[in-house]
C-alpha cells in the first residue's frame, strides 16, 4: 500500500511513495478519500517517495485537494520528489495546486 | 539607426514593394494569374502593412490591413482575380503609394484623401462581405465602439500571434488504452517549445463518481515550432479518433478561434482568458471573437461538419507555412546580393578616384621627366590599375535604364483606357545602363513624350482602320548604348507629324518667318520651342504646350539631346541621347599653341595629317566624302605660330562627322570632368575643363555643340555658292 499514515488527528500526515499511476489508481482514490475523511482540519501528504506520476495521479492529485476544499480542510502537499516536479511543471499545475514547492538546486 | 533614417527605409522599402507589386498585378492582367504573382502582391501588401506597423503609422496599417484582407481571398482560391479587382488593387497600390508619400513629408497624421480612401474601402469592404456576412455588422460595431482600427472585419481576419495553438481533450479511454497524455505533451517539447500551457481540471466530476481510470483533463497549450502542420498532428495520431484534437496554426483565423470557443464545453469568457494569457489571441482580437459569438448564437454543429471544416484548414495553413519560408529564404538571397549604400558615400568615392587620376597623370609626368625607366614602368602599373579602379567605381552608379521603363506598362494601361485608344507597349534594352543619378532626371521627360506619343501620335481606333493600320496601335521604347552614350527611343506607329502643319503654325505664332529655308529635322525640331502645340484638342493629358520645352530643357541640362524622326501617317520616334556618365572621362589630348584641350576618346574616330589635302572653305575630301571642319585656332581667337604641320581630329557625334584642326596630338589621358564656373555658362563648345598631371588646366571640347556648328556653316556656305552660282 503506497500510502502511509504518518501521524492522526489534527495535523494528519500521509505520506505517498511509489507510482501514482493508473495502475493504483482506483486503489488510491479510495485510500486517499478515506484519508480526507478521518483528518482532521489540516492535513499534509509527503510526495517525496513518489517515483512516477501519469494524468491518473495528476487528476487524483487534483481531485484530493478539491474535495478538501469542499470539506473545508486545508490539504498541503510537500517534499515533492523530482518526477512531481517535473510533471507539474510541464502541466503548468504548480500555481492550481498552490502548495510551497521546494526547487531542489541543480548544483549541488 | 536613428529613427530618421529608419523612416527613409520604411518609405524606400515601401516604394519598391509597391513597385513589385504593381508589376505583378500588371503581369497578371497580361498573362493571367499565377500563383506566384498573386503570392509576390500579397507578401508586398503584408510586409507593408508590417513595417507600418513597426512605426505605428495607423493609416497606412488599417487601409493596407483591408487590401490585405481582399488579397488573402484571392490567394485561398474564394475570390476570382477578374479585371475590376484588378483595377480597384492597382489602385488601392496608387493609394498606398500616397500614404507613403505623405510619411515622407513627415505629414503622416493626415489623410492625404479621405474621400478616396472612403470609396476604396468600400469597394473592399463590399468584396470581403460577399461570403462572410459578419463582416458588415462587425465593422459597424467596431466603428460605434471607436476603436482606432478596424482590425475587425470578420472571417478573413487574422489573429497575430506566431504560436500554434493546441487545444486538447482526450478520450476518457485513453489511459485505460494504455496511453498517457503526459507523454504527448513530453513528445511536444522535442518538436519545439512549450510557450504556455493550461491544464483544466474543470471536467473533473465529484469525488463520489469520479472513475480513477478515465481521463478528464484538457489541455490549450500555445506552441512554438518550425515544424508542419502535419508532424504536429502526426504526433496525437494514436489518440485522433475519440479525442478532440484541435490545432490552429501560427496567424491563424479569428474565425477558427470562434468555433473553438463554440465547441468546447467550458465557458466562453474563461477560455477566452486562457487564450489571451497564452498569447494566442490579443485582448482586442478576443473582444472580436466573443461579440461575434454573442451577435450569431451558432446552433451546436454536428462532428460530422466540424471534422470537414477542420479538413479544410491544413491546405491554407500549408501554404501560410510554406509563404512564411520562401520569404524567409528570398530575405536572405537578396541580403546577399545587395547592400544598401548611401548615394553621397558613393560619390564621395568617386570624388576620390577622380583626384586619385589626377594625382596619377601627375605621378606619369614626373616619371617620364625623370626618365627613370623603372619609376616609368611602375608608374605605367599604378595607371592602369587606376583606370581600372575608376571604371569599377564609376558601375557602381549605372543601373539598368529598366528601372525608368518599369512604371510604363501601367501609364500605358491607364492612359490608352482613358483615352479609349488599344495600345500596346514594347520594352526593349531595359537592362541599358546609365548613371543613376540621370534615372531620376529622366522619368519625367520620358513621361511626356510617352504621354504626348499616345494621345497626338496614336491615333483613335476608327482612324486606325481607316488608315488600313492595326486596331491595336504600338508604343516602343528602346534603349542601347552607342559611342560613349546612351540612346534612348519612345516611337509610335501613329501619325507621324506634320511637317506644313508645324511649319504654319510656327509661321503664325511668329516663331520662323516664312522665307526662311528649314530642313524638316529643323521644323520637327519647333515643336520644342515654348509655347509650341498643334493640338486642336486640349486633353487632360497633353497638347496645352507645355511639356515639350522642358523635355528639351531637362535634357540639356544632362547635357543631352532630343531629336525626332517622323514620317507622315507611319509614325514618330523621339530620340534622346544622353553622355554616358558625368565625372570622369576617357579623353583625347590635343594642343593648339601653348593650349591644351580634351576631346572625349569615344567620339574620336580618326587622326589624319592634312598638309597634303586641300583645305578650302572648311570642308574636305576624305575618300571621297566631304567632311566639314573646323580649325580650333580660328574658333578660340588663339595666336598664329609659323610652320606647324596640322593634324585632323575626325570626331562623330550621332550621325554626324566633323573635322578639328589642331597643331599637335597629344595622346589619351583620363580627364576628370570639372565643371565651368558660372562666369562661363554662357561659352559655347566647351563643357567642362581639367586639371592635367602638371597641374595646368586643359579644357574639355563640346564635341555634339562643334559638329552641329560646323554643320551648320557648311550648309550656309554651301546654299550661299549655290546662290552664287544662280545669279
Amino acid at each position: 500500500m503506497p500510502l502511509t499514515t504518518l501521524a492522526k488527528g489534527e495535523g494528519a500526515q500521509f505520506r505517498l511513495d511509489g507510482e501514482l499511476t493508473i495502475f493504483h489508481a482506483a486503489s488510491l482514490k479510495d485510500a486517499l478519500i478515506a484519508a480526507l475523511g478521518e483528518g482532521g482540519p489540516a492535513l499534509t501528504i509527503d510526495l517525496s517517495g513518489v517515483d512516477e506520476l501519469d494524468t491518473a495521479g495528476v487528476q487524483l492529485l487534483l481531485l484530493v485537494k478539491r474535495e478538501a476544499a469542499r470539506l473545508g480542510r486545508a490539504l498541503i502537499y510537500s517534499g515533492h520528489s523530482a518526477a512531481v516536479i517535473s510533471v507539474l511543471e510541464l502541466l503548468d499545475l504548480a500555481g492550481t495546486l498552490g502548495d510551497p514547492l521546494l526547487i531542489p538546486n541543480a548544483s549541488r | 539607426m536613428d529613427m530618421e533614417d529608419a523612416r527613409d527605409a520604411l518609405v524606400q522599402e515601401a516604394r519598391e514593394l509597391l513597385a513589385a507589386m504593381e508589376m505583378a498585378l500588371m503581369q497578371i492582367e497580361a498573362e493571367g494569374a499565377s500563383n506566384e504573382a498573386i503570392n509576390a502582391i500579397f507578401r508586398a501588401a503584408h510586409t507593408i502593412k508590417g513595417s507600418a506597423g513597426l512605426f505605428a503609422f495607423e493609416r497606412i496599417v488599417s487601409f493596407t490591413h483591408i487590401a490585405e484582407s481582399v488579397l488573402d481571398k484571392v490567394r485561398n482560391g474564394s475570390l476570382p482575380l477578374d479585371a475590376n479587382l484588378l483595377s480597384l488593387l492597382l489602385e488601392c497600390g496608387d493609394y498606398i503609394g500616397e500614404l507613403v508619400d505623405a510619411i515622407a513629408a513627415r505629414r503622416e497624421t493626415e489623410e492625404p484623401d479621405p474621400h478616396r480612401r472612403g470609396r476604396l474601402e468600400v469597394a473592399l469592404n463590399a468584396l470581403l462581405g460577399v461570403d462572410s456576412p459578419a463582416a458588415a455588422p462587425l465593422t459597424v460595431q467596431s466603428a460605434s465602439t471607436g476603436s482606432a482600427q478596424i482590425e475587425v472585419e470578420g472571417e478573413g481576419a487574422s489573429v497575430s500571434s506566431d504560436n500554434w495553438h493546441l487545444s486538447l481533450r482526450f478520450s476518457p479511454d485513453v489511459l485505460r488504452n494504455g496511453m498517457d497524455p503526459l507523454s504527448f505533451l513530453r513528445y511536444l517539447g522535442t518538436i519545439g517549445t512549450i510557450v504556455h500551457i493550461v491544464t483544466l481540471p474543470d471536467a473533473l466530476p465529484d469525488a463520489l463518481v469520479m472513475d480513477p481510470e478515465a481521463c478528464y483533463l484538457g489541455f490549450e497549450i500555445d506552441f512554438v515550432s518550425s515544424a508542419d502542420r502535419q508532424t504536429i498532428e502526426g504526433v496525437f495520431e494514436f489518440v485522433r479518433e475519440d479525442s478532440e484534437i484541435r490545432i490552429l496554426p501560427p496567424r491563424g483565423k479569428i474565425a477558427e478561434y470562434i468555433t473553438l470557443i463554440h465547441e468546447l464545453a467550458e465557458p466562453a469568457g474563461r477560455l477566452g482568458e486562457i487564450l489571451v494569457k497564452g498569447g494566442a489571441l490579443t485582448a482586442t482580437e478576443l473582444d472580436t471573437v466573443l461579440a461575434q459569438q454573442a451577435a450569431e448564437p451558432v446552433p451546436a454543429k454536428p462532428l460530422g461538419t466540424l471534422l470537414v471544416e477542420q479538413d479544410k484548414v491544413p491546405q491554407a495553413v500549408v501554404a501560410a507555412a510554406l509563404t512564411k519560408q520562401k520569404q524567409g529564404e528570398e530575405k536572405r538571397t537578396q541580403e546577399q546580393k545587395f547592400i544598401k549604400v548611401e548615394v553621397s558615400k558613393l560619390d564621395a568615392l568617386i570624388d576620390l578616384v577622380g583626384e586619385l587620376v589626377i594625382a596619377g597623370a601627375a605621378a606619369n609626368l614626373v616619371a617620364h621627366r625623370e626618365k627613370h625607366t623603372r619609376f616609368e614602368e611602375a608608374a605605367r602599373g599604378i595607371s592602369t590599375l587606376v583606370e581600372q579602379i575608376r571604371d569599377a567605381a564609376l558601375t557602381l552608379r549605372m543601373v539598368p535604364i529598366g528601372e525608368v521603363f518599369q512604371r510604363f506598362p501601367r501609364v500605358v494601361r491607364d492612359i490608352s483606357r482613358e483615352l479609349g485608344k488599344e495600345i500596346q507597349l514594347l520594352v526593349t534594352g531595359a537592362d541599358t545602363e546609365l548613371d543613376k543619378s540621370m534615372v531620376e532626371k529622366l522619368s519625367d521627360p520620358l513621361m511626356h513624350i510617352v504621354r504626348n506619343a499616345m494621345d497626338h501620335g496614336i491615333e483613335s481606333t476608327e482612324a486606325r482602320v481607316m488608315a488600313g493600320k492595326p486596331i491595336e496601335g504600338t508604343l516602343r521604347l528602346n534603349a542601347y548604348h552607342e559611342s560613349g552614350s546612351i540612346v534612348i527611343e519612345v516611337s509610335d506607329d501613329g501619325r507621324g507629324l506634320d511637317r506644313d502643319r508645324i511649319l504654319g503654325k510656327a509661321i503664325e505664332r511668329g516663331l520662323v518667318s516664312p522665307d526662311q529655308p528649314l530642313s524638316e529635322n529643323e521644323i520637327f525640331r519647333l515643336i520644342f520651342e515654348p509655347g509650341f502645340s498643334t493640338a486642336e484638342q486640349v486633353t487632360n493629358l497633353s497638347g496645352r504646350g507645355v511639356g515639350m520645352d522642358v523635355v528639351k530643357k531637362n535634357i540639356e541640362a544632362l547635357r543631352g539631346e532630343v531629336e525626332i524622326v517622323s514620317r507622315l501617317g507611319q509614325g514618330t520616334t523621339v530620340r534622346i541621347r544622353l553622355p554616358l556618365t558625368l565625372a570622369i572621362i576617357d579623353g583625347f589630348q590635343v594642343m593648339v599653341g601653348d593650349s591644351q584641350f580634351v576631346i572625349p576618346l569615344e567620339l574620336v574616330i580618326e587622326c589624319i595629317d592634312i598638309s597634303s589635302h586641300d583645305l578650302r572653305h572648311n570642308i574636305l575630301k576624305l575618300r571621297g566624302e566631304p567632311l566639314p571642319f573646323v580649325r580650333l585656332r580660328e574658333l578660340f581667337d588663339l595666336p598664329d605660330i609659323e610652320h606647324v604641320r596640322e593634324s585632323l581630329v575626325v570626331v562623330q557625334y550621332g550621325q554626324q562627322r566633323a573635322g578639328l584642326v589642331v597643331d599637335k596630338l597629344l595622346g589619351e589621358f583620363q580627364a576628370v570632368i570639372k565643371p565651368l564656373g558660372l562666369l562661363f555658362g554662357g561659352v559655347k563648345g566647351i563643357s567642362g575643363s581639367t586639371i592635367l598631371g602638371d597641374g595646368r588646366v586643359a579644357l574639355i571640347l563640346d564635341v555634339p555643340h562643334l559638329v552641329q556648328r560646323t554643320m551648320r556653316a557648311s550648309t550656309a556656305l554651301l546654299s550661299h555658292q549655290h546662290e552664287k552660282l544662280n545669279r
